[in-house]
């Protein structure tokens, strides 16, 4: 660990960097949006981030409920939290980019709406986890994630469908995409996702070690006299 | 005393280093014991020492943090749970239903045949009135105690768990709770009761079981001489 | 025979029982309800025209807040004297307990919307320009989606701090599909202008996959210390 992450965080920087510079300066100038439209680049792929750290989320919960394996616990939390970091990006470069481009600052575009409803149901999941007596939060949490997993689709189709009946404008276009464009943004994917798996690398052992801590101050409670005893207790049998 | 036997009972309830910890406090520090059927033990300590940790992890209330405990001769102790009885400090009772009712309906919990018939007889068992429609709520604690009492007896448990069954209870009632015990145990049943009035069991109860902070320290069937060690 | 639906039955039986005894709940919660409607007809007084576009949101809003304060007392009773314990001591499967509580609360829930659906229409001259029939329909699956859900995490709010906003907290985002098909069928039927049709089939699908899950998961939460 101690070696290979500093070695991996330049490399994920060099690449952070890369990315941008070809978002800014190679990817060429969209159309009918102009420049604005380079927020595409941190948006879209915050977005995709946030879903596959969800996905993990889940089967990382899914595992903890047959194997209840606190590696699998920890996994869990720590793409909650990344996930929802990347989420929050994915909001806020919404409505910049919306408000330039059509007036407005929210529209209830697709993939917007959607990770608006797994922000919420992801914070709700973070707030049980600190709300949970300590035994119990991974159980509750993994728990709530996969009811979060199972309300995804449903989420997807209604917004989907209210869309249909009450047409609003779509951020980020669907459809074709230029060829150097989607290059940028593949770049720009992979950039995010080294990030957050070194994001959630080092929190994720930032949790081992608070726990091997917790674990140990535990173990001396349980090792030490409790209160202050007047005398001192014999085992003994009788009779 | 339980009848003399010639060949060795295997002990009904095991527990092998039991451990449980809450955060960084340890309610139990391992305890390991074997207890016998057709034996009554009384489980006694200060406050905190761990007696009604113990007791909710033998009725399966508190997974332990490490530990094993076997019961009846199988770990799965949800499989059994329906051999066991269970009384706490709360009543675990509705305040709004009368004790038959309340009867009626745990009894559906515990799928025990001729319903209304064993709800009376533990109701008079406990020597309460099967016919009162008074809600529990207005019972006094004594009579309270006792429903309760029936209530874990409705499905004529091989073990029994009572947490300070005793407890703001009038010396008549709790005497006559002792001796339907003493009955019980006679009857083959493992009885555990946590309490902190040692004496009313003196001469009841086959063993006096101490604890201190998450640990036993002894066990004895003589309790006089144990007091005056103390 | 100690079987899932006829325990779930004893439990129901023993509930309505409980509650009719007492009324307090029952009481309290449907003047609360009396309140809400008042409250959003004064904060929201459009004309008749307006109003039937935003009714479905304004109806499924106000039930959302009754149907939240009825289930923070699901379990109120079985806090009390521990008698949840009783219940995780004994053989009987969690899942008749859960059931029970489900349809308490959606019978609990409907009488709520029995009472406020007469003054909405009041206040806000509501007619139904679709089909009419599609409402009962639309009332059954959306209440039917919000007490599963809420019952569930009703249960799992017992074991956190701030037990009364934790089950808001968890309910309403996993809702959100949910709500918006009650508010879209809703305000399709009244104004005739949409179909339901796709709003009905989503709710139902929300209910059988949600239904599934909570009877799937709910023994976990209950034998959670």
């Amino acid at each position: 660990m101690k070696r290979v992450f500093p070695i991996l965080a330049v490399l994920t920087a060099a690449l952070l960097s890369y990315a941008l510079y070809e978002a800014l300066v190679v990817a060429p100038t969209e159309l009918t949006m102009g420049d604005v439209q380079r927020i595409f680049y941190y948006h879209v792929p915050s977005a995709w981030t946030a879903f596959i750290l969800f996905s993990i989320n889940f089967v990382a919960s899914v595992v903890y409920l047959i194997r209840r394996s606190n590696k699998a616990d920890i996994v869990a939390l720590v793409t909650a939290e990344v996930g929802v970091v990347f989420c929050t990006v994915v909001l806020v470069t919404g409505p910049i980019w919306a408000r330039p481009v059509w007036g407005i600052w929210w529209t209830w575009d697709l993939r917007l709406t959607l990770t608006l409803v797994l922000w919420l149901i992801y914070v709700s999941y973070l707030v049980l986890r600190r709300f949970s007596s300590s035994g119990q939060t991974p159980l509750l949490a993994a728990v709530l994630a996969i009811f979060g997993a199972l309300d995804v689709p449903l989420v997807y189709f209604s917004i989907w469908f209210f869309r249909t009946q009450h047409p609003q404008p779509v951020i980020g276009g669907g459809g074709f995409i230029d060829p150097l464009m989607l290059h940028v943004l593949l770049i720009n994917w992979l950039a995010f996702s080294c990030f957050a798996a070194l994001v959630c690398w080092s929190r994720y052992r930032l949790e081992v070690l608070q726990r091997e801590v917790d674990e140990t101050l535990a173990l001396e409670a349980l090792l030490e006299p409790r209160g202050s005893q007047t005398r001192t207790s014999q085992t003994w049998r009788a009779g | 005393m339980p009848p003399a036997s010639n060949q060795p009972v295997a002990p009904t309830v095991v527990v092998t280093g039991l451990v449980k910890q809450f955060g960084r406090f340890a309610a139990l520090r391992g305890v390991s014991a074997e207890f016998a059927s057709g034996h009554l033990y009384t489980i006694l300590g200060d406050n905190g020492a761990g007696k009604t940790t113990l007791l909710r992890a033998l009725a399966g209330l508190t997974p332990p943090t490490r530990g094993r405990i076997s019961m009846l001769g199988t770990t799965n102790l949800r499989s059994v749970c329906g051999q066991l009885g269970y009384m706490a400090h709360p009543s675990l009772l509705y305040d709004e239903m009368s004790g038959m009712e309340n009867l009626g309906y745990f009894a559906r919990l515990y799928d025990v045949s001729n319903k209304d018939q064993r709800c009376a007889e533990v109701i008079g068992a406990v020597k309460l009135d099967p016919s009162l429609t008074r809600p529990v709520g207005q019972y006094s604690q004594g009579m309270r105690q006792r429903m309760s009492l029936a209530r874990a007896l409705l499905n004529d448990p091989k073990i029994l768990l009572l947490d300070e069954p005793f407890s703001n209870v009038d010396l008549r009632s709790a005497r006559e709770m002792v001796s339907l015990l003493t009955g019980l145990r006679d009857a083959g049943k493992t009885i555990f009761v946590v309490t902190h009035q040692a004496s009313l069991l003196e001469g009841a109860a086959d063993e006096f079981v101490w604890m201190e902070t998450g640990q036993i320290v002894s066990r004895t069937s003589d309790l006089a001489t144990r007091l005056e060690t103390l | 025979m100690s079987t899932v639906p006829s325990l779930t039955r004893a439990t129901l039986a023993k509930d309505l029982r409980l509650e009719w005894r007492s009324k307090d709940a029952i009481n309290s919660m449907l003047f609360f309800s009396l309140l809400v409607v008042v409250i959003f007809s004064f904060s929201f007084d459009p004309t008749a025209e307006e109003s039937r576009r935003i009714a479905g949101g304004l109806v499924w809003v106000a039930f959302l807040f009754a149907a939240v304060v009825a289930l923070n007392q699901t379990w109120a009773r079985e806090m009390r004297n521990q008698v949840l314990d009783a219940y995780r001591v004994s053989p009987a499967p969690p899942n008749a307990l859960f059931l029970a509580k489900v349809v308490g609360n959606f019978i609990f829930v409907t009488v709520l919307q029995a009472l406020m659906t007469p003054l909405f229409i009041v206040f806000y001259n509501l007619r139904a320009l679709g089909p009419a029939y599609q409402l009962p329909m639309v009332a059954a699956l959306g209440t039917w989606a919000l007490v599963v859900n809420g019952t569930f995490f009703a249960a799992m709010s017992l074991r956190t701090r701030s037990r009364e906003i934790m089950l808001p907290l968890l309910l309403f985002p996993i809702s959100i599909p949910a709500l918006l098909a009650m508010v879209e069928a809703t305000g399709a039927i009244l104004t005739g202008e949409f179909s339901a049709k796709f709003w009905i089939v989503l709710l139902a699908a929300y209910d059988l996959v949600f239904t599934i899950a909570s009877l799937f998961l709910f023994g976990f939460v209950l034998q959670a210390e």
